[in-house]
């Protein structure tokens, strides 16, 4: 699950919940869809709410990233457990995306 | 190594059983009583196999993921996913981080990598046409039990 705040030129993504292969389809549609209507400077996901997450969430990072490149905006990602940074890390996401 | 216990499940690959599968197999290791961690790494290993069964073996078709999981003597856990989907034509490339055949869908290519770091020990076996089985294993540490 996804909730969207729009603020300004800065569109932040509370992640809520389990992220997998079968999850992860859904968030990245309403995320991009919100990203595609308010073309923020700066796309925020927040994962201080998600319970589980394996590579999919990878995928979703990387995937809003592009996106994010692709209107000359940037992404930041906050609020990762230990275990979420574990499986961030394995993607070398840290040279790619702001960490907080 | 003698097996002290096993539970066997099996389901159709549909991506909502994801969530079932991994959550089955942690709760039938709580009975060692592994750590915070340790419960998260064998979680995420999980979902990563069966995920690569239902995107990959099962793809555009559906069939059955059968997971048998053990207790070992000596506090480890053993798990074996298979399906018998497609197969992998080259177990090898497909164990390359990175490696995908499923880009469109945003998967990162890391599975068997996520497999590889989480859990001690991963076997791959594979056989076009046939279908694949994973089998990792994870000595947990060892915990002081209450009298």
């Amino acid at each position: 699950m996804v909730n969207i705040v729009i603020k300004d030129d800065e569109l932040t993504a509370n992640l809520i919940g389990e992220i997998d292969h079968h999850t992860s389809v859904s968030i990245r549609e309403v995320i991009d869809k919100q990203i595609q209507t308010a073309m923020p400077k700066m796309t925020i996901l927040d994962f201080s709410k998600v319970t589980f997450m394996d590579s999919s969430g990878i995928g979703l990072v990387m995937g809003r990233y592009k996106l994010m490149q692709s209107i000359d905006g940037s992404l930041k990602v906050t609020g990762m457990s230990n275990h979420i940074k574990r499986v961030m890390m394995l993607a070398g996401l840290s040279k790619l995306v702001i960490i907080e | 190594m003698k097996v002290l216990n096993e539970m066997n499940l099996n389901f159709l690959s549909k991506s909502t059983n994801e969530s079932y599968a991994r959550s089955a197999v942690s709760s039938f290791f709580i009975q060692l009583d592994p750590t915070i961690d340790e419960l998260s790494d064998i979680k995420t290993a999980v979902s990563e196999a069966v995920t690569n069964c239902i995107v990959h073996g099962y793809r555009n078709t559906m069939g059955k993921v059968f997971i048998t999981a053990r207790i070992l003597e000596g506090n480890e856990v053993y798990i074996k996913i298979r399906d018998k989907g497609c197969g992998i034509a080259d177990v090898n490339q497909a164990m390359e981080p990175m490696f995908t055949t499923a880009k469109e869908e945003e998967r990162a290519g890391l599975g068997f990598a996520v497999m590889q770091t989480f859990m001690d020990k991963l076997k791959v076996t594979s056989k076009v046409g046939v279908g694949t089985t994973i089998i990792m294993t994870k000595k947990l540490s060892p915990r002081i039990k209450n009298a």
